[in-house]
């Protein structure tokens, strides 16, 4: 296991770490991966308790920059309004990890990574990972920087699927979680939507069955597709309506295939400025590990029993009214089971029109919402 | 037990009759006054139900363990018997289907504790003999439009439901007007004129009855 340490210019602490033969990461397919690399950002210090740590799991095109500026995009980390000194998570008080997920292409092991046994990219001769494998490789990570229990695990969408995969996996290393935005199991519209995205990838006559790398080329037009598609999912038709309504790009109409609206010129330009940071494959893979995502499936059918193991976690489920890709529903399901299973769980509906991607924005009541659960949990952990 | 002096008069019954370490639920719990005072001085694993986010929000950062859901439709979401006592403070008038309601109370938890204004209280039926008005006193100070108050009832009838659904009554205190809750016979037909709140300790006849342990003195027992 070897570490080279980055330092971002941002603050956090960038560093890939590599787990051997000796220790390889078994996936829930079967597939073992050797050579393990995960890359990872540190914010803040580790108390010498080792008790203020605080992982977030990111969302699907997310990454470990939580709070660093981008180094493909120079923008702001992506949560830059919760995380940092002196924010709801206070980097001066907590010992904050992200780290981005295997199937990754952010610097953690993925399609895009050299194959061992060929010496090539792995193209689709990558395993195809999940929930819970990215779960498998935090908790390694987690392990490896000498932490036995995390004080709390935070993430929205995807990421709050690794908080509920690590509730059921690991509930021991848990203090407390929350869990925004986010489902117990994927629903067909979930699975639907994705396929989509991968058939518009697939569909790229440059994506060349997996193996572009090896061409030069990229299936930026079919990955471009996807991520407009996707884009569509984390807006409520209301934010759509507010932001563009019918305004013209130009004064009248062209007549033609241009992009008339103004929602047809921000489709498009999410769905080129996504091609520069993304990877093709790597979104065929996580959107993937997304579907498989179904945390009842290995207890019967009954999500109370995965949680059965995890009552003296504080949980906090929280939920958007506008999100119509996690509905309020899914976060209800999830509550409903940590009630019978006796858990420590405490849910709120915020109001927002803003649609599933509410999680990653200037709502106010989903901050105050969660500094008060964290500030109450950490009273009760003894930091202060 | 260091209960601060403004506690109200059904909270510091409440208090007094909740067995410590029990598990309870507070539907209705508001800012989570109760379910903080409960946790604090009797040691109890509480859990919370709430309707307005504010109410949540401030429940979080107490520290309680509290969903925002309604007592109409969400008491399905509990298991059977998950808690000693269940908890529903002035709230049963506002709910839909108090009858259902009150069943629920006694499948998710071994005890119920209903408190509810009385409608049969001498200030009530006088505004509506003198003034031929549905009557707006300190209890009740909404007119009746506005009033989430939808199913109010009398002590008569309250105990006239809980004889219908076979619930027994452990005790019940009549209190109002700042001055300390009294043990009351519900059934005595002066005590539906005079009581401007009733609190109710209810259960099943299969339960155990109410052990002394659980604080009823023992002028207070039916």
């Amino acid at each position: 296991m070897g570490a080279k340490a980055v330092k971002s210019e941002s603050g956090g602490d960038g560093t890939v770490i590599r787990f051997g033969a000796d220790k390889p990461l078994r996936l829930d397919s079967g597939a073992i991966l050797p050579d393990l690399e995960i890359a990872y950002q540190t914010y803040g210090t580790l108390n010498a308790a080792k008790t203020n740590a605080i992982l977030i799991p990111h969302a699907l095109t997310l990454d470990q920059y939580v709070a660093s500026t981008h180094p493909l995009t120079g923008k702001p980390g992506w949560w830059v309004q919760v995380v940092g000194p002196g924010k709801l998570i206070d980097t001066d008080k907590y010992y904050v990890i992200c780290s981005n997920v295997v199937g990754g292409c952010m610097g953690s092991t993925g399609p895009s990574s050299t194959n061992p046994s060929t010496g090539k990219p792995y193209g689709l001769a990558f395993p195809v990972i999940t929930i819970g494998d990215m779960v498998r490789a935090q908790a390694m990570l987690i392990e490896a920087l000498g932490i036995e229990t995390l004080f709390a695990v935070v993430g929205g969408s995807m990421g709050g699927m690794q908080v509920l995969q690590w509730a059921v996996d690991y509930p021991e290393k848990l203090f407390s979680a929350i869990c925004i935005a986010s489902t117990a199991r994927h629903s067909a519209q979930n699975i639907a939507f994705h396929e989509v995205g991968r058939q518009a990838v697939m569909a790229d006559p440059d994506w060349r069955g997996g193996d572009y790398a090896a061409a030069g080329v990229r299936p930026d037009k079919g990955l471009a597709v996807a991520r407009m598609a996707a884009h569509i999912t984390y807006l409520s038709e209301q934010a759509l309506q507010r932001k563009f309504g019918r305004e013209l790009q130009r004064d009248g109409l062209s007549w033609g295939f241009d992009a008339d609206f103004q929602v047809e010129s921000y489709l498009r330009h999410q769905g080129v400025t996504f091609v520069d940071r993304f990877d093709a494959n790597a979104y065929l893979y996580i959107t993937r590990a997304m579907d498989y995502f179904d945390l009842p499936a290995s207890y019967g059918g009954l999500l109370a029993e995965a949680f059965r193991k995890a009552r003296n976690v504080r949980f906090c489920v929280l939920s958007f009214t506008s999100d119509w890709l996690y509905p309020t529903a899914e976060s209800r399901i999830i509550v409903r089971a940590l009630n019978a299973a006796g858990c420590r769980a405490s849910f709120l509906e915020i109001k927002s029109d803003k649609g599933h991607d509410a999680f990653l924005l200037d709502e106010p009541q989903m901050h105050a919402a969660m500094n008060g659960f964290l500030t109450a949990t950490a009273t009760e952990r003894g930091l202060t | 037990m260091s209960i601060p002096q403004n506690t109200r008069e059904d909270f510091r019954e409440i208090l007094r009759l909740v067995r410590p370490g029990a598990r309870v639920l507070d539907i209705g719990c508001g800012e989570g006054e109760l379910l903080d005072l409960l946790v604090r001085e009797k040691g109890v694993d509480g859990r919370g139900l709430e309707i307005s986010e504010a109410g949540v929000s401030a429940c979080l950062a107490r520290g309680l363990a509290v969903v925002q859901g309604d007592a109409d439709r969400d008491l399905a979401d509990y298991p059977t018997r998950a808690f000693d006592y269940a908890l529903l403070s002035q709230t049963l008038q506002a709910v839909r289907e108090p009858r259902h309601v009150l069943e629920e109370l006694l499948r998710i938890a071994e005890r119920a504790v209903v408190s509810f204004p009385n409608f049969g209280h001498w200030r009530v039926r006088w505004d509506l003999l003198r003034k031929g008005r549905m009557p707006v006193t300190r209890t009740l100070p909404t007119p009746w439009w506005e009033t989430s108050n939808i199913h109010l009832c009398t002590l008569a009838d309250f105990t006239d439901l809980c004889a219908s659904l076979g619930v027994r009554v452990d005790a019940c205190a009549a209190f109002g007007g700042g001055k300390p809750a009294r043990g009351i016979e519900p059934t005595r037909p002066i005590e539906n004129w005079r009581s401007e709140h009733a609190l109710f300790l209810l259960s099943r006849p299969d339960t155990a009855p109410v052990a002394k342990a659980q604080a009823v003195d023992s002028d207070r027992l039916l």
